[in-house]
């Protein structure tokens, strides 16, 4: 195959990789911080004076929950600007 | 980007997310991100600076609303701190590290609300070829955080279990002392993970939030219509990071209280 024709293969795969990890990882972590909201609303239902203390946790909760889908959310936009798979091929 | 001929979509990604550099050697591990370096020590020197000026000019009367803006912080930092690290006094070590750590990477972070062309006309002097404004935005700063975390953990475990409690609770907790393997492996998974998932949960944040707006703002060269799209969503973008900023300085110095708190504690 010509040099062409590699270059649009490595863009191709590299293009529904990129969209497969940030779309399975937004799947994960919606679907995490999803359930993890609704026990919030729940408890906060069912013991209203302990909301402040538990929003505080929700929000840290929500960073760490969140933590791997935003690697890799940057992992997916480095492939997508500066492929390293591409660069490979010269 | 030279005057005169624009750069293409690629070349203007290229360039904002290319780092001041100075190398000393072959090779990507031998350069020095001296932009990075130089923003992160002076964001130090000023948002630390400013404790330390206003607190020196603390009076026990009526507090005027600097310091009474830098209670609240140091209140904040304690109550956060107090809940989590019981195992002795907090005041020593933990709490004031915690409010560093708090300062200095919320300082970092909101580098990202500068907008980088603007910055740029500036920094063009500085370097011509790339001058990146955020510290956390660049791996080496938030890795260099979370090791530095990384050693302090190592460090209280053996100063809280002694140096042979510390070796007695790495191979042989939590599966009993015929399991010598199995407990190494296990304590080495959450060794090395600790600090990865630290280092690498800022910087993924700030290096995707800054990646994603200059995406938004390349957009408005598409045309009329595309700029006012451009500019909706950059200004959803800009507001929910903002949100981030804090929070992932927040997360930071929560998981660095942790970590400190639980490299206190005995397993056994």
């Amino acid at each position: 195959m010509d040099k062409l024709q590699l270059i649009a293969l490595v863009q191709a795969y590299t293009g529904v990789g990129i969209g497969l990890m940030i779309g399975l990882g937004a799947l994960g972590a919606c679907v995490g911080v999803g359930i993890m909201c609704s026990r919030f609303l729940e408890a906060a239902a069912r013991q209203p004076e302990l909301t402040d203390s538990l929003q505080g946790k929700v929000f840290l909760l929500l960073g760490l929950i969140d933590a791997s889908f935003i690697i890799g959310v940057g992992l997916a936009l480095w492939f997508a600007t500066g492929n390293p798979l591409l660069a490979r091929l010269g | 980007m030279a005057a005169g001929n624009e750069p293409s979509p690629t070349e203007y990604i290229g360039h904002h997310l290319t780092h001041g550099t100075v190398h000393f050697g072959e090779g990507g591990s031998w350069g020095l991100n001296f932009d990075s370096l130089a923003v992160s020590f002076l964001l130090g020197l000023v948002g630390i600076g400013f404790i330390w000026w206003v607190v020196r000019g603390a009076t026990s009367g009526v507090p005027n609303r600097r310091q009474a803006f830098i209670e609240l912080l140091v209140g904040f930092i304690d109550d956060q701190a107090k809940g989590i690290f019981r195992h002795g006094d907090r005041n020593k070590f933990v709490a004031p590290a915690a409010l560093t750590v708090f300062v200095w990477v919320l300082l970092m972070n909101a580098m990202d609300f500068l907008p980088v062309d603007i910055v740029g006309l500036g920094t063009h002097n500085i370097s011509e070829h790339g001058f990146r404004i955020v510290p956390t935005a660049d791996i080496n700063t938030t890795f260099a955080l979370a090791l530095t975390v990384w050693f302090l953990m190592i460090f209280f475990s053996i100063y809280a279990k002694g140096f042979g409690g510390w070796l007695h609770e790495l191979f042989f907790t939590p599966f009993g002392k015929w399991m010598v393997p199995f407990n190494f492996l296990f304590n080495l998974i959450e060794y090395v993970s600790k600090p990865l998932s630290h280092s690498l949960r800022l910087y993924g944040n700030m290096y995707a939030g800054e990646l994603i707006f200059l995406l938004l703002w390349l957009l408005a060269s598409a045309g009329l219509a595309w700029t006012g799209v451009s500019f909706v969503l950059g200004l959803g973008w800009a507001i929910f990071h903002i949100l981030i900023v804090a929070l992932q300085a927040y997360i930071f110095m929560m998981l660095t209280v942790v970590y400190l708190a639980m490299a206190h504690e005995h397993h056994g």
